[in-house]
């Protein structure tokens, strides 16, 4: 009897595959697929946010109104950022997290593969909720769309129909999954590096995921409890943010932001993560200044937090505030300008060739220097009266988070796609890619600066004649821009089903250094399952 | 003439020929008014040289290593650079640097962000004065959804000494004058400013927030419901300048233009003048015992409507989408009195409250309403609006 019990009792020894079917994805534990998942759920977001960027663009393209009503337009404007910010920049940074770090620091998954599972699959009921809230003022009873932009500034949000509680509750929501991934990356980390892997010889990508996931533990709960008191405000008479009750419209606006700039670097670091891996890759160099890296790093998201209320400069601060807010966000330019001073110290005397993720690679450095720039102009308090609100500001953060975000992002997923599928993609539709999105982004948004200057609002549906030429411009690059996203599905599609690709090598950069480039490529659907062994320079001991 | 030479004078007559074909299209701030205005504009210049100069310099190294740091050129790649001198110390020189010219920046801002946002509090009229710090007269700037009402305290304050609009400002009505020279830029009563007058700009909303932005007068201010900013400047030179609402406010933000007209001072007192004039035959108008007809209520109320209503419920009456009905055959507009004297006096969600409106425009309003379009129901009597209040 004794017997026969052990020989039916589970065999602990062999490799479990992959669940077959929908359950492996729905039940799934395994970071690797759930990376997978969050990479996809993070392209077909891309793709909704670069639709509704689309319509913007046709919609500004000649002034007058010719495709859509200025509430429809308010609504995409406002739906094109929580698409682009909460449902692609945010879930493909923790797509990256999610395969990458188990591998980099030699584990054999994450600490935590459950609540991994439920951070994920709270994502896509979010975008459900987020889609609701498009699309509810079209059916009767809707009430009105929402019309405030991403910002949410009350007293606006607060006229909003029912739309504006779907966006509180996916708001909610994003935060809840955002929250629980980060706990699990911080566990992770701290608590399932490779024997001989410190935090000092941890691979950059790692130390950036570490500070951005103590930041959105900082600051996600502050927006949940300002969306909160705009939902108690909306339902249940409560005038946190009306001024007629006693509350203050502001009030918001600093809560917002006190999440909402720190946010700016949620997006930023886990990209200064990917180029720290990708440029000395390509340079065949080790990187320029480790520590003062993550020095810079943690000095960034330190400053970030309290610097906060420099999207509010004409709201009337005083005047020690805004001279303090005015200094602290011009310091910032101390970590991100050491951070790419140390991109161009890893390029120089090195060794480079220009494959897809180093041609991102440079071009972000280049362009994140314009926009950080840019930035600095804005942070001077009395230039700041012309150019906040207008097309100048949205110039800027489109050279900031487009670069420093999305593009960076894109490098990642050039850069690892080989590892993930066991397919070498061609070089020449990655460069076509490349050379097509870098100029149709330039178009785009390079001339919307001088837009800005000349007096162009931002947020605003129809223009006068004056704006004509440069709008024009912006809108034919963005359509150029936009199509060029079509080369990078086809690349990966192309890639995952191993048609027109050659066959990847385990390292398939030869310049390429770290754990994750000692496993088989594609990675097992296992690895590292017993602990390797780490040298001091963060190497794999053979 | 050698290949580089040609390639060098097609760059050169490329860019000769696309500035001046972009000269009219603003590449810059327009040339401000203000004396404020001034000093923000060089401010705005200084750091744009900074920051080019800098992105130069750093370009050039980029190319620089682009172009000569690389496999195919044969460059060995220098594995220890970064533990050279350069190496170990660079994270205390950049900084070092870069601090520096933070610093630099931020202290030629300064002056101009000290004297900018200490508006004075004094009127120069006022005995003891301080007379380098002290306005001549205030400008009351009020948002709404969507358009800007002016006060001029200083101005009105002899007629019932509570404040009053001057000027109402609305947007351009029709949708097809997009040809139009200043098509989204125009206004049926400017705001007429004196030069050489120190203003007190005094920038408030009713609703939601908005920002009031002229690029010449060099500054933009949000307008908050229960905050009143100040800002301050002498315009300098006389001029239309053209501007609009800068924080979104909501369906109709790309239509709130602002349009300011500066004019010498005894011309200004002259207009002031007439404005109050105009304001006195109002208040005489709505004093009489007149009793108003239909025909000149809904002759009355079609301007009214015009401006004020057809916005959102357009000049048809048929509405747009959900927010805002249309009053076409609507229940409100042909049933009871009552009920749409008090939905237009108090508002009603998206809907704002006309409270500010003479007796004689709402019921005025009211009746056209009742009766455009094909409705058909009772005239409103100005005194039935008094009633309702």
């Amino acid at each position: 009897m004794t017997t026969a019990t052990m020989n039916t009792t589970h065999d602990h020894d062999h490799d479990h595959g992959p669940q077959k079917g929908w359950r492996r994805w729905l039940y799934s534990t395994n970071h690797k697929d759930i990376g997978t998942m969050y990479l996809i759920f993070a392209l077909i977001m891309l793709f909704l946010g670069g639709a509704s960027a689309m319509a913007i663009r046709a919609e500004l393209m000649y002034p007058g109104l010719q495709l859509l009503e200025p509430d429809l337009y308010n609504n995409i404007v406002t739906n094109h950022a929580l698409v682009m910010i909460f449902g692609a920049v945010m879930p493909a940074a923790a797509g990256l997290a999610n395969w990458m770090i188990p591998l980099m620091i030699g584990a054999p998954d994450m600490a935590l593969p459950r609540m991994n599972n439920l951070s994920f699959w709270i994502l896509p009921a979010a975008a459900l909720m987020l889609i609701l809230s498009f699309v509810v003022p079209f059916f009767p009873g809707g009430g009105s769309q929402i019309n405030t932009g991403w910002t949410l500034y009350p007293p606006l949000s607060i006229k909003v129909g029912m739309s504006m509680d779907f966006l509180i509750f996916t708001v909610h929501l994003l935060g809840i999954s955002s929250v629980l991934a980060s706990i699990n990356i911080i566990v992770t980390i701290f608590n399932m590096r490779a024997p001989g892997m410190t935090l000092w010889n941890m691979p950059i990508f790692v130390w950036t995921w570490l500070v951005t996931a103590f930041l959105l533990i900082l600051i996600v709960p502050v927006l949940a409890g300002g969306v909160t008191m705009l939902l108690f405000d909306r339902h249940f008479g409560t005038s946190f943010f009306d001024a007629a009750g006693g509350g203050d419209p502001v009030l918001f606006q600093h809560l917002f932001w006190f999440f909402g700039h720190p946010e700016v670097y949620v997006l930023l670091l886990p990209s200064i993560g990917v180029l720290s891996q990708v440029i000395p890759a390509f340079s065949r160099k080790p990187l320029f200044g480790y520590k003062s890296m993550i020095g810079a790093m943690i000095l960034l998201a330190s400053i970030g937090m309290v610097v906060w209320a420099h999207h509010q400069y004409t709201i009337g601060m005083s005047s020690a505030a805004v001279n303090y807010f005015m200094i602290g966000t011009i310091l910032i330019s101390i970590p991100v300008g050491l951070m790419k001073f140390n991109f161009i110290a890893t390029m120089w005397r090195g060794s480079m060739t220009f494959e897809a993720p180093m041609l991102f690679a440079i071009s972000i450095v280049i362009m994140f220097v314009f926009g950080g720039l840019t930035g600095v102009m804005l942070a001077i308090v009395p230039a700041d009266m012309q150019y906040h609100d207008s097309m100048f500001v949205v110039a800027h953060f489109h050279y900031v988070l487009l670069p420093g975000a999305v593009m960076a992002l894109f490098a990642g997923v050039l850069y690892w796609l080989p590892k993930w599928t066991g397919n070498m993609y061609s070089q020449k539709l990655a460069g076509w890619f490349f050379w097509t999105s870098l100029i149709g982004f330039n178009g785009t948004f390079f001339v919307q600066h001088f837009l800005g200057l000349a007096g162009m609002p931002r947020r605003i549906v129809d223009y006068s004649i004056q704006f004509a030429e440069f709008n024009y411009i912006s809108s034919i690059s963005a359509f150029i821009y936009g199509l060029s996203h079509l080369i990078f599905l086809y690349l990966i599609i192309q890639t995952i089903r191993g048609k027109g690709t050659t066959k990847a090598e385990d390292r398939s950069w030869d310049g390429a250094r770290g754990l994750e480039w000692e496993v088989a490529s594609p990675a097992p659907f296992h690895t590292w399952e017993s602990a390797p062994k780490i040298d001091k320079e963060g190497q794999l001991v053979k | 003439m050698s290949l580089t030479a040609k390639l060098f004078s097609v760059i050169l007559a490329t860019l000769t020929m696309t500035t001046t074909a972009f000269a009219e299209y603003g590449l810059n701030f327009p040339t401000p008014a203000t004396d404020i205005g001034q000093e923000i504009y060089d401010v705005h210049m200084f750091t744009m040289w900074v920051a080019t100069i800098l992105l130069v310099i750093i370009f050039a190294v980029i190319f620089y290593s682009i172009l000569v740091h690389r496999k195919s050129k044969g460059f060995e790649a220098d594995q220890n650079f970064h533990k050279t001198w350069f190496g170990n110390w660079s994270w205390v020189l950049v900084p070092v640097m870069v601090l520096g010219v933070d610093f630099y920046i931020a202290g030629e801002a300064q002056g101009v962000l000290d004297k900018f946002w200490n508006a004075p509090k004094q009127s120069c009229t006022r005995e003891g004065a301080d007379k380098d710090h002290c306005f001549d007269m205030n400008v009351k700037v009020i948002g709404h959804q969507w358009w800007w009402e002016y006060e001029f305290p200083e101005h009105g304050v002899n007629f019932n000494g509570k404040f009053y609009p001057v000027k109402v400002e609305s947007r351009a009505l029709d949708a097809d004058k997009t040809s139009k020279e200043n098509y989204l830029r125009d206004v049926d009563n400017r705001l007429v400013l004196p030069t050489d007058t120190t203003i007190r700009y005094l920038n408030t909303s009713v609703d939601v927030l908005h920002a009031w932005w002229v690029p010449e007068l060099g500054f933009k201010r949000d307008a908050i419901p229960g905050y009143i900013m100040e800002t301050w400047a002498t315009i300098e030179k006389e001029g239309v300048f053209r501007g609009q609402c800068a924080e979104l406010c909501g369906t109709w933000h790309a239509k709130m233009p602002i349009v300011v007209e500066a004019v010498s001072k005894a011309e200004f007192n002259k207009w002031i003048a007439a404005e109050k004039a105009k304001l006195l035959a109002k208040l005489k108008e709505a004093n009489s015992a007149k009793d108003w007809t239909k025909d000149e209520l809904m002759a009355k109320g079609e301007k009214v409507y015009n401006t004020m209503c057809a916005g959102c419920h357009q000049v048809n009456g048929l509405g747009l989408g959900a927010a805002f009905p249309a009053l076409k055959d609507s229940p409100v507009a042909t049933g009871p009195a009552a009920g749409h004297i008090d939905i237009v006096l108090n508002g009603k969600k998206t809907m704002p409250a006309w409270k500010q409106l003479s007796d004689i425009d709402l019921a005025a309003v009211i009746t056209y309403e009742r009766n455009a379009w094909g409705n058909n129901a009772s005239v409103v009597k100005p005194a039935e609006v008094k009633a309702a209040r």
